[in-house]
């Protein structure tokens, strides 16, 4: 199960995912960011600093928002991520095309 | 046994028989006796065969008639008819004869008029016994155990009183009066049943009342006829068959004339009550139309139709709707008699009126609404009827009834439909009930078919070279999966070998991979790197994955020859390698990027080639991420380091010992035969 919060923050969005992202609660994470991309906000951070474990659906929901993030200039930095998890998305090579950071305060520096 | 049309058969020859023989005899002695002869015949003869034939009869009506439970009452009573209007016109037939013979020698000849009383008794006798057995239907439809012992010693008796027509014990002939008495006492008292009454509806009532008293008409005319006969034949002659002397045909017509006097009686009374009857039935009958809705109807707009029906029907509402809640959208209305319009209105005044009750959809109570709809103006109305239809405490509408007259509604009319709506409730919800049930087996069915799919995309066998040795281990959890693997023969010494792990489950993942296959046997065969070839294969699958899938992809080529391995991984697990030198196994680091996930020309700058020398004895793993994310009761994952240790502990082996051993672990380690995910496997060992 999984518990996906949005959190507006001083000039930026706020996405937080608490549990376990799989194929049935990926559409929950789908929605959030999908509302913070139509909010029209330019600056979204994920705390995954509570996310178990995420499934390739999980991941399919980051990806397809990839092309999307580069056409409308969006900034999207997701931090927080355990070692396990961290490894998932490194296996995947979504690391590669995605921001990940340690902290929030790295995370918040990378935004700007 | 004989069949009963045998039986049939067998009897109307006998009674043919019988009665022949008696008219023959019975002439006989009377032409004897009016001649001073000695008669040929024993005495005894005619009202032996008399017995017979009324016996023969007997039977035959028996196996003629049916029972009253599987047929209409009004059609016995209409065979009834039928039996004694033909009987009746044949004996008109010989009265007109007789009549027109006027006072000629014939008319009075005594022999001439015991064969027409002889035809006239052996027709009433038809027509009494075939009557009797309908009333023995009627007496015993709905019968109780008591009833049927009384009618067993009733027809006994009757029939034991044939046996004593034939044989006069002087003892008993005295008590001959006591016994016709006892008869007609014992048809008394079983006439007084007649539940057969109460289901006849008005219009039955009517029919029967007619046919009953023609019946009556018949048995008052053939007594009246036999009567006179016999009269006219016993100044000449004493020694004929008298039946005024049968116990039993007396007996018989007095029993038939009292169950139809009953029977008229009776439904004379009833006529006034039997729109309550009536009403009561439909009930029966509508209630039982709601609960058999659910296996017959096809949709729940049916059940609705029905439940409405009934309801007007049941309490001879004038008008009435049901209002079904369609949360975000407008409410649905069922209505008879009444416009949509004409609703709104008098809901509108309702809760003008404040009154909070069922139409407002808040409260469950149900309440009469009477008063407030009398001061409603220009409305046609004057009693109104509201209950709420629930659906797993849920309430899913409003049924409401309506009357032109005020206080339309009693309670036991309220309790009716309280019931109404509630079976109209179990009725939906079962229907619901029904149609997931039915929606998750075809979903199941699919599955099914899905995971057959899958199952024959995999290879049977996998081509290999004498240089290694090569197993592959594949699991498929509930769910379908995606997990494919391959070998393509790419030259003599060439071998390429696949692993993929589609990203979801269920019939897009099968799909998903039977598109991988057809990718990997196309683009094989061209003898690409692995790097052109995951190239190539993510321009062609970016044509064709959905915007959130993706494909996971280790692709090796090993060439024999040079003992070289080249390959490069498109976001997949990455390969575990067991050097036999070192005695130690590690996990090649090289970078990917999953296909799919980048679906323009840059993929290729995310993917990394690599390439190794093998020796006799390295092993090369592959695996998907159902063997590392397996996990045991405490959601503690297999992961990687406990396969790296498990590759070093068993390297030794064989290769299908490495991979029955690691299929052991693996179930021993997550403690379940059931999986999550699943699990493939392949493992090289070099020789």
């Amino acid at each position: 199960m999984v518990d996906i919060k949005r959190i507006q923050e001083e000039g930026y969005d706020v996405i937080v995912i608490v549990g376990e992202v799989d194929a049935s609660s990926s559409i929950e994470l789908d929605n959030a960011i999908s509302d913070a991309v139509k909010s029209g906000k330019k600056k979204l951070l994920v705390d995954c600093t509570s996310l178990e474990y995420i499934s390739s659906a999980g991941l399919g929901v980051f990806m397809s928002y990839i092309e999307e993030f580069k056409r409308n200039d969006i900034n999207l930095v997701i931090f927080g991520l355990n070692d396990k998890v961290a490894n998932v998305f490194e296996i995947l090579g979504l690391d590669q095309l995605l921001k990940i950071e340690g902290t929030k305060e790295e995370a918040k520096a990378l935004l700007g | 046994m004989l069949s009963k049309k045998a039986i049939i058969r067998l009897t109307t020859l006998l009674a043919i028989i019988t009665w022949m023989v008696l008219v023959f005899g019975d002439l006989s002695i009377v032409f004897s006796t009016t001649h001073n002869l000695k008669p040929g015949i024993g005495r005894e003869v005619p009202p032996i065969m008399l017995s017979l034939f009324i016996l023969s009869l007997f039977v035959f009506y028996k196996y003629r008639i049916e029972k009253a439970e599987s047929i209409n009452f009004v059609d016995l009573l209409w065979k009834v008819f039928v039996t004694g209007l033909i009987t009746t016109i044949v004996s008109l037939f010989f009265r007109l004869f007789l009549n027109l013979l006027g006072s000629t020698k014939l008319a009075e000849n005594v022999m001439f008029l015991d064969f027409i009383y002889l035809s006239n008794l052996g027709l009433i006798s038809a027509f009494l016994i075939s009557t009797f057995i309908v009333w023995k239907r009627l007496i015993l439809y709905q019968k109780s155990k008591f009833l049927l012992t009384a009618w067993q010693i009733f027809e006994y008796s009757l029939l034991f009183s044939l046996l004593y027509n034939v044989l006069p014990i002087p003892a008993v002939q005295n008590l001959e009066e006591y016994y016709s008495a006892l008869l007609v006492l014992m048809g008394i008292f079983l006439s007084a049943n007649m539940k057969w009454v109460a289901y006849l509806n008005f219009k039955q009532k009517w029919k029967s009342i007619l046919l009953i008293a023609l019946a009556m008409f018949y048995l008052g005319y053939f007594t009246f006829t036999l009567f006179n006969l016999a009269d006219d034949i016993g100044e000449s002659t004493t020694q004929f068959t008298d039946f005024r002397n049968n116990v039993f045909i007396l007996a018989l017509i007095a029993f038939i004339f009292i169950y139809a006097l009953f029977s008229l009686l009776v439904i004379l009374f009833n006529l006034p009550t039997s729109s309550v009857f009536e009403q009561k039935l439909e009930e029966v009958v509508n209630f039982q139309r709601l609960s058999q809705s659910i296996q017959t109807e096809q949709n729940e707009e049916r059940v609705y139709d029905i439940l409405l029906e009934s309801a007007v029907s049941t309490v001879f509402a004038d008008a009435g709707w049901i209002e079904i809640i369609r949360p975000g959208e407008n409410n649905q209305f069922y209505t008879h008699g009444i416009s949509v319009k004409e609703i709104q209105n008098i809901k509108q005044h309702i809760s003008d009126n404040n009154v909070r009750g069922i139409l407002d959809q808040s409260s469950d109570k149900t309440i009469n609404l009477n008063k407030y709809l009398s001061t409603l103006k220009g409305s046609r109305f004057r009693s109104i009827l509201a209950f709420p239809i629930y659906v797993k405490n849920q309430q899913l509408g409003t049924l409401a009834l309506l009357k032109d007259v005020s206080d339309g509604f009693n309670k036991e009319m309220t309790k009716i439909i309280d019931t109404f709506t509630n079976q109209a409730g179990i009725s939906i919800e079962n229907f619901r009930l029904l149609s997931e049930a039915l929606e998750n087996e075809r979903y199941k069915e699919e599955l099914k078919i899905a995971k057959r799919v899958q199952s024959s995309l995999l290879p049977k066998e996998l081509d290999h070279d004498g240089d290694y040795d090569l197993v592959a281990f594949s699991e498929a959890a509930d769910e379908v999966g995606g997990d494919y693997y391959d070998t393509y023969r790419v030259s003599r010494s060439k071998i390429a070998l696949i692993i993929s792990d589609v990203s979801g489950k269920g019939t897009s993942a099968a799909f998903h991979m039977s598109q991988m296959k057809g990718i990997f046997h196309s683009f094989a065969q061209l003898d690409l790197s692995p790097k052109d070839f995951l190239e190539k294969a993510n321009k062609a699958l970016s044509q064709c994955l959905d915007k959130a899938s993706f494909i996971t992809t280790s692709y090796f080529v090993i060439n024999s020859e040079t003992k070289t391995v080249e390959f490069a991984r498109a976001g997949h697990c990455p390969t575990l390698f067991y050097d036999t030198q070192l005695k130690k196994g590690t996990y090649f680091q090289n970078k990917g990027l999953g296909l799919g996930i980048l679906r323009n020309g840059e993929f290729g700058n995310y993917i990394q080639t690599n390439a190794f020398q093998y020796k006799t004895g390295d092993i090369v793993v592959l695996y998907t991420d159902g063997v590392t994310e397996a996990k045991n009761f405490q959601g503690e994952e297999f992961g990687y380091e406990r396969l790296q240790k498990f590759i070093e502990r068993v390297s030794d082996l064989s290769v299908q010992e490495i991979q029955q051993k690691l299929i052991n672990e693996l179930y021993e380690f997550t403690g379940t035969k059931s999986i999550d995910d699943d699990y493939t496997t392949l493992i090289i060992k070099f020789n």
